[in-house]
């Protein structure tokens, strides 16, 4: 459904996208994770024909995104960052205006039923102006998949919302996802584990891995990492962890606990709680370390050999 | 064509949604009406003085050139500076279409305004006898129509080329007071040598108050009209299919 090959954007000096060679497939939710200036908005920018690449080559449902733009654009959702609206239309009339911009048949009903998806009905003839940012965020949502597009590009579609609306536009995206392909940016990492089933992560304008976002973690995790925490002075803790088997590194952690690495493959955590227990220490908390998306991103960016080695193979 | 209308009736009715645009149809409409007040009660002391549709349509074509800026540099400098300029992009719709369908909107909210100024010829043709000359009444509105095309084709054009609205004004003014009242005495000061006859072709209110105004039609001044208004659409969409390149 989409295939990019080897897909450059220079501004000016400025190498914003370099050689992107990615490819999605129908009923596939591609997510795109990066730290701000990674190149993801301007990859969304050409995949939604809003901009030319410098070189290279995207193809969107069999369409050349250069030579076949309109085409291209006539199937592509496109929900930009910082959702642009016309804040003295109403809802509605903004709906209306952009379904017929598409075409869409019978646009007064679509607009309704897509105004119902994403719970706006009540707020049909609000004027966008009076809107919080949840529901502009909505809005763009409802303008994206109006003409029932076969790909849907959403550029940090939960930005800006509560918990609650966060949820719910998750689970609207994984709806979507079924029937459409979906690519969307967003630099949480629990977002694409939760919503997406694969990742890119890019980086200064290319993917410093690809692959689905549990593998992608338990990866560059290597070894398993744990914390644990007891009650009173831990001054022989972490000689006893050492001592258990499977043990590999021990160090301090937040809150005088400490953290412990096992070696892949062994769960030491029981032995660990038991040898606690049984030298008298009151065990308050033991549990495993996830790395952050940020941690992530530090590993992929300092060139640590372990995530090196992983991006080679990915 | 679809997709022009459908920019151009959201353009219009959006005129209608802000207070500056009825302030501008407004300010227009009391001026033309003193004007023409005060034509009438010239008419009344001078008994030779028989006023036509030019003591409605001479105010109108200088206050539509000043209220052009005004009406025109939201156009694409608004969707700019906005990023709405991202959704108009990406929509199945060409460059073209866009640039035409906003030209279209301020087109006919120009129109509109200019429609309004007819009840002044029709109160004038119950106060004449036997009635106002209805060649230039014709003429005059037509020309005044072309006028308002050429005036909304230079502002589309030049709004492309800003993200900032009051920049967009000035530049708009700034061509608009070049050749509503600058290259009219240049052309004059050259004399009519090849070069002061460019200045003279050039100059924006020539052709309308020279000839279109009295009844006189002529191909030249319709096709300049229309030639400006195509440029500046044209440049327009230029200028948007550019600005995707960078």
């Amino acid at each position: 459904m989409i295939r990019v090959e080897g897909l450059t954007k220079d501004y000016g000096a400025r190498r914003a996208i370099d050689r992107l060679t990615f490819s999605a497939e129908k009923g596939e939710i591609l997510g795109f994770l990066g730290p701000n200036g990674a190149g993801k908005t301007t990859t969304m920018r050409i995949l939604s024909g809003y901009m030319p690449p410098t070189s290279g080559k995207v193809e969107i449902a069999g369409f050349d995104v250069v030579e076949q733009s309109l085409e291209v654009r006539r199937r592509v959702g496109y929900m930009p960052e910082t959702v642009p609206l016309y804040p003295e239309m109403t809802v509605f009339d903004y709906l209306k205006f952009m379904a017929d911009l598409y075409h869409v048949p019978d646009a007064g009903a679509r607009v309704d039923e897509v105004l119902a998806q994403v719970d706006m009905e009540e707020r049909a003839s609000s004027y966008i102006s009076s809107l919080s940012k949840g529901m502009r965020q909505r809005v763009g949502l409802a303008q994206a998949i109006l003409h029932r597009p076969e790909v849907l590009i959403l550029d940090e579609p939960t930005i800006g919302l509560d918990p609650a609306q966060i949820i719910e536009v998750r689970s609207l995206i994984r709806e979507i996802g079924r029937e459409h392909t979906v690519l969307l940016s967003t630099h949480i990492l629990s977002e694409a584990q939760q919503v997406c089933n694969r990742v890119l992560i890019i980086n200064r304008g290319r993917i410093a891995a690809e692959d689905s976002p549990e593998r992608l973690q338990s990866a560059l995790l290597g070894a398993q990492r744990f914390y644990v925490r007891v009650a009173g002075s831990p001054e022989g803790l972490p000689d006893l962890l050492r001592g258990v088997p499977g043990v590999t590194g021990v160090g301090p952690g937040e809150d005088g606990g400490f953290e412990f690495e096992a070696a892949p493959g062994v769960e030491a955590r029981p032995e660990v709680a038991r040898r606690i227990t049984a030298q008298g220490y009151e065990l308050l908390e033991l549990r495993p370390l996830r790395l952050s998306l940020e941690e992530i991103f530090l590993q992929l960016t300092r060139e640590d050999p372990a995530a090196a080695e992983y991006a080679k193979q990915a | 064509m679809r997709n022009i209308w459908t920019i151009a009736r959201r353009e219009y009715n959006h005129y209608f949604s802000t207070p500056v645009a009825y302030l501008i149809a407004f300010a227009i409409l009391l001026v033309v009406g003193i004007y023409f007040y005060l034509n009438l009660e010239i008419a009344i002391l001078q008994p030779g003085f028989v006023p036509g549709v030019e003591i409605t349509l001479g105010p109108l074509a200088t206050l539509m050139m000043l209220a052009t800026p005004a009406i025109t540099t939201r156009l694409l400098a608004e969707e700019q500076r906005m990023g709405t300029i991202e959704l108009l992009l990406t929509a199945p719709v060409r460059d073209i279409e866009l640039v035409l369908g906003k030209w279209l909107g301020a087109f006919l909210f120009m129109a509109t305004i200019v429609a309004l100024t007819l009840v002044y010829p029709f109160i004038l043709n119950q106060l004449v006898d036997p009635g106002i000359d209805q060649g230039p009444l014709i003429s005059g509105y037509l020309g005044m129509l072309l006028l308002c095309a050429a005036l909304a084709g230079i502002g589309v054009g030049v709004s492309s080329l800003f993200g900032s609205q009051i920049a967009a004004f000035a530049a708009t003014m700034g061509v608009l007071v070049l050749l509503w009242w600058i290259v009219g005495p240049v052309s004059q000061v050259l004399g009519m040598t090849g070069g002061g006859q460019i200045f003279a072709y050039l100059d924006l209110g020539q052709h309308f108050f020279e000839n279109l105004l009295w009844g006189i039609i002529d191909l030249e001044d319709v096709v300049f009209y229309l030639s400006l208004a195509a440029l500046g659409i044209f440049s327009g969409a230029v200028i948007v299919e550019s600005r995707r390149w960078r």
